[in-house]
């Protein structure tokens, strides 16, 4: 069970080999044997996934399945999902049971996929090592000494040990490719505005975006066949006539023209990280590809941006969780006003507080010029770097993260350092365009190495097909953690 | 630039987020390492750059006149600290 695809698992399903129950109870043995140690999972509820796989195969009975009926998928706990506890990490929403379902849970439903849970996460999606989580941290599946990655760390190690065949995530900044990287998954997050933010708890929602999680590049093709599609309840939602995503994964490499932005292979970048990026390169050249060097000159500029556009953002998507209408309360206060104070003291964790403390800042009186105004042209000038390395390649490779996965504790106590780690990623978040992570090796210590592609504007069949390829002469996807079997 | 505890507790005051002297200070060092990360913005000529608020040129669709969402209020004030007679609770506001 442990290294079958989704098309595999679809197939025996629609072959009656193996019922949607039978499966989801194998991965629910295989949750309740592992998470323990892992904590990938938040909520898990054995009954109602087992109920939804019943009517899954109650589908299937009927010849009415789809692609993907009675695979089952675990959710980031950013999604409302009716009826299950949905706490985004915080203990803001400890107590949140959400009385309806976001767009991407509605979409898996549809497609009869049952849900095995709600993943672990950083708080309120805000950190790159999960240890922000108000459940505890998450363990990396390759050696439980170090972080998963964040925000969607949860989703990437329940998928690298096999907890599950595929997950959800989001990225706003990172937070599915980086976890993908220091798991050793493959992650992808499409073009802004391919996937309905409705139901997704908002963190920065300019840059948000959910994506699929899985081993491999198509399986994610499947995941983002069914995840797609225009929503009127998400105002940034784009309409266009739906795409397959498998259509381009067979196509032959020769004449692609792979950007290698020297910026992603300067100073900083971890060696065993590039060498093992540049090996695949080299792959890639076997398959007829040819790299171009391409330069992305405002890149290093990324986090200083970021962290000015997603925190301001926050501050205001956040000044939602008031103890009002849903969520914590502080037990005591004197006045409404107390009441406010207190509840977000108590409720948000070091990290958001933060995040907001700062976001409140640069939207201040006299600030906004040179903060945010700042931030937003220069926003401007990342994009168009990327326009200009589009005129000369097909696709932008380089490193997802600058090293592989770090020691739990090690960069919590420097939030600048922790950021550092989103390089590479935050750049598409900015300009809006699909970037991926795929597996490409593993350093010394045997943790997995990530390689990032980045697309031009809805060209997540492309980036598929070059990461499909890869894969069928690669191996690397196709490893799981020794010691969880 | 620097913040200082005092300026801390004042943007924690604008955001509502209860803050002793104490934490003011602890957060003050590494807001102020955030903000000499963030100042590296300033040094860049963006004269003549129009700001970038969106990935997409969007705009705001608009939609019929029509009511498209059914009461479900007992479902959504289910989830609430607290409720009375369909309302939401918090403590008197006006004397």
């Amino acid at each position: 069970m442990s290294e079958t695809s989704l098309s595999t698992l679809a197939a025996q399903l629609a072959g009656k080999q193996i019922s949607s129950r039978e499966l989801a109870q194998q991965y629910l043995d295989r949750i309740a044997a592992l998470n323990p140690a892992i904590n990938a999972f938040i909520t898990v509820d054995a009954e109602k996934t087992l109920l939804e796989a019943a009517a899954a195969d109650a589908l299937i009975a009927a010849g009415q399945a789809g692609p993907l009926t009675g695979v089952p998928i675990a959710h980031k706990d950013i999604f409302c999902t009716d009826g299950w506890l949905t706490t985004c990490g915080s203990k803001m929403l400890s107590n949140f049971v959400a009385p309806y379902d976001a767009h991407v849970i509605q979409r898996f439903k549809a497609a009869g996929m049952p849900s095995l849970g709600k993943t672990n996460m950083d708080e309120f999606a805000m950190g790159s090592s999960n240890e922000t989580s108000y459940f505890g941290t998450v363990k990396n599946p390759w050696n439980p000494a170090y972080v998963p990655g964040g925000s969607s760390g949860g989703a990437a190690a329940c998928v690298a040990a096999r907890m599950a065949p595929a997950a959800t995530g989001t990225d706003t900044g990172g937070s599915i490719r980086q976890p993908a990287a220091l798991c050793g998954i493959t992650g992808l997050k499409p073009t802004y505005g391919l996937v309905s933010r409705y139901g997704m708890i908002a963190f920065a929602s300019s840059l948000d975006q959910a994506g699929p999680m899985a081993p491999s590049a198509e399986d994610c093709a499947l995941l983002l066949n069914a995840m797609t599609g225009f929503d009127p309840k998400d105002s940034t939602s784009l309409d266009r006539e739906k795409e397959d995503y498998t259509r381009d994964l067979d196509k032959p490499l020769a004449g692609l023209r792979v950007g290698l932005p020297k910026e992603f292979f300067a100073e900083g970048l971890n060696s065993e990280v590039a060498a093992a990026v540049e090996a695949a390169v080299n792959e890639l050249k076997k398959l007829g590809a040819t790299p171009v060097e391409i330069s992305l000159a405002n890149s290093q500029l990324a986090i200083p941006v970021y962290y000015v556009l997603a925190p301001a953002e926050a501050s205001s998507n956040l000044s939602r969780f008031d103890g009002v209408r849903y969520g914590y309360r502080a037990p005591e206060y004197a006045s409404l006003d107390d009441m406010y104070c207190k509840t977000r003291a108590q409720g948000f964790g070091a990290e958001v507080k933060r995040r907001i403390l700062i976001g409140a800042y640069v939207l201040s009186h006299g600030y906004y010029d040179a903060y945010y105004l700042q931030a937003q042209k220069i926003r401007r000038l990342i994009a168009d770097d990327f326009g200009a390395a589009f005129k000369a390649c097909d696709v932008i490779l380089g490193p997802t993260a600058p090293g592989t996965a770090f020691k739990l504790g090690e960069k919590s106590d420097d939030p600048v350092e922790m950021y550092l780690n989103d390089l590479y990623t935050i750049p598409a978040n900015l300009a809006g365009l699909p970037g991926m992570s795929l597996p490409c090796g593993f350093d010394a210590q045997g943790l997995p190495i990530g390689l990032q592609l980045v697309g031009n504007y809805f060209s997540e069949a492309k980036m598929l097909n070059v990461a499909h390829q890869y894969q069928r002469v690669t191996d690397w996807h196709t490893r799981a953690p020794e010691g969880l079997k | 630039m620097s913040l200082t505890p005092d300026d801390v507790k004042r943007i924690a005051r604008l955001a509502r987020i209860e803050t002793s002297d104490a934490e003011a200070q602890a957060t003050q060092a590494q807001l102020n390492s955030i903000f000499d990360l963030i100042a590296t913005m300033q040094a860049v000529d963006t004269r003549g750059v129009s700001p970038m608020a969106h990935a997409q040129e969007v705009y705001q669709r608009l939609r019929d006149d029509v009511v498209t969402e059914t009461d479900r209020h007992a479902a959504f004030q289910a989830v609430a600290p607290a409720v009375e007679n369909g309302l939401y609770l918090v403590p008197k506001v006006i004397e």
